[in-house]
């Protein structure tokens, strides 16, 4: 018996942590990777609320999350090979092609 | 029994995730994104998602963070260097992430009467098991969206592989 707002609170705080890894960190890789947890904090709260309402609709959702991530995955990688192929460096400072 | 996983996997995503913030190698990120994954796998598994909760340890942490380390190592990514513009994240990043934190936990906590508990193994409202209940309706109701994914991860392996091409 452990109340929902216990889980959601853990997914809270996942959730901050990824977004504070994601503004702190310089490394291109770290910040896809805090991307991931952020995607799975906001997984747990969809199980958590689909527990609660007895409904299958929030796992489902899940599962096209997890499809989804692993296609972006896939994709985001590949541009961090392109990038680091183009200019020798992961990090997001001296990417700044926009900026100049 | 459902306090106590909740406590100890809980404690051990945080611990995971709090790991991949303060680590410098991207590396070491990598592998505390696996354990906080593996420990959601488990908090699925008390909430009676037993199809997600394999699907999180096959696909998440089998195959994403395979592709992760493979790309990590492939690049020989060393550790990150603090630059000027990391500390201006630092001001901007630690209070952001705990003002957001803080509004979550105060709606969460405030409505926590209403959100009920949860109890192991539940089961959904007419009494069928998960997956099945899941698979009946991913495959009826949803049958073209589910379709669609599989669209798209072909296009996504498509565009992996031409941007990750050697440019001729």
């Amino acid at each position: 018996m452990v109340p929902i707002a216990y889980y959601l609170l853990l997914a809270a705080v996942l959730f901050s942590i990824g977004i504070g890894a994601f503004l702190i960190k310089r490394n291109v890789i770290t910040i896809f990777i805090s991307i991931e947890l952020m995607l799975n904090a906001v997984n747990l709260t969809f199980v958590a609320f689909a527990h609660q309402w007895h409904q299958v609709s929030g796992q489902i959702f899940v599962f096209f999350v997890m499809v989804v991530a692993a296609a972006e995955a896939a994709v985001g990688l590949a541009i961090i090979i392109a990038i680091f192929r183009t200019r020798q460096t992961l990090n997001v400072d001296e990417i700044d092609l926009m900026n100049s | 029994m459902q306090l106590a996983l909740f406590l100890i996997f809980g404690a051990l995503a945080v611990a995971g995730a709090l790991n991949l913030l303060f680590q410098r190698h991207p590396i070491n990120s990598a592998l505390s994104l696996v354990v906080v994954m593996m420990s959601l796998a488990v908090l699925y598994w008390s909430l009676g998602a037993e199809f997600l909760a394999a699907a999180q340890v096959i696909v998440y942490s089998g195959a994403i963070m395979v592709l992760f380390v493979f790309v990590i190592m492939l690049l020989n990514a060393g550790e990150e260097v603090r630059t000027k513009g990391s500390r201006a994240a630092y001001n901007v990043g630690i209070p952001g992430a705990a003002a957001i934190f803080c509004v979550l936990a105060f709606v969460f906590l405030s409505e926590r009467n209403q959100l009920g508990t949860a109890n192991m193994g539940g089961r959904l409202s007419n009494g069928v098991d998960n997956i099945a209940e899941l698979s009946q309706v991913l495959f009826t109701k949803l049958l073209l969206p589910f379709e669609v994914t599989s669209v798209l991860i072909l296009v996504a392996i498509l565009g992996a592989v031409v941007l990750a091409r050697k440019e001729q």
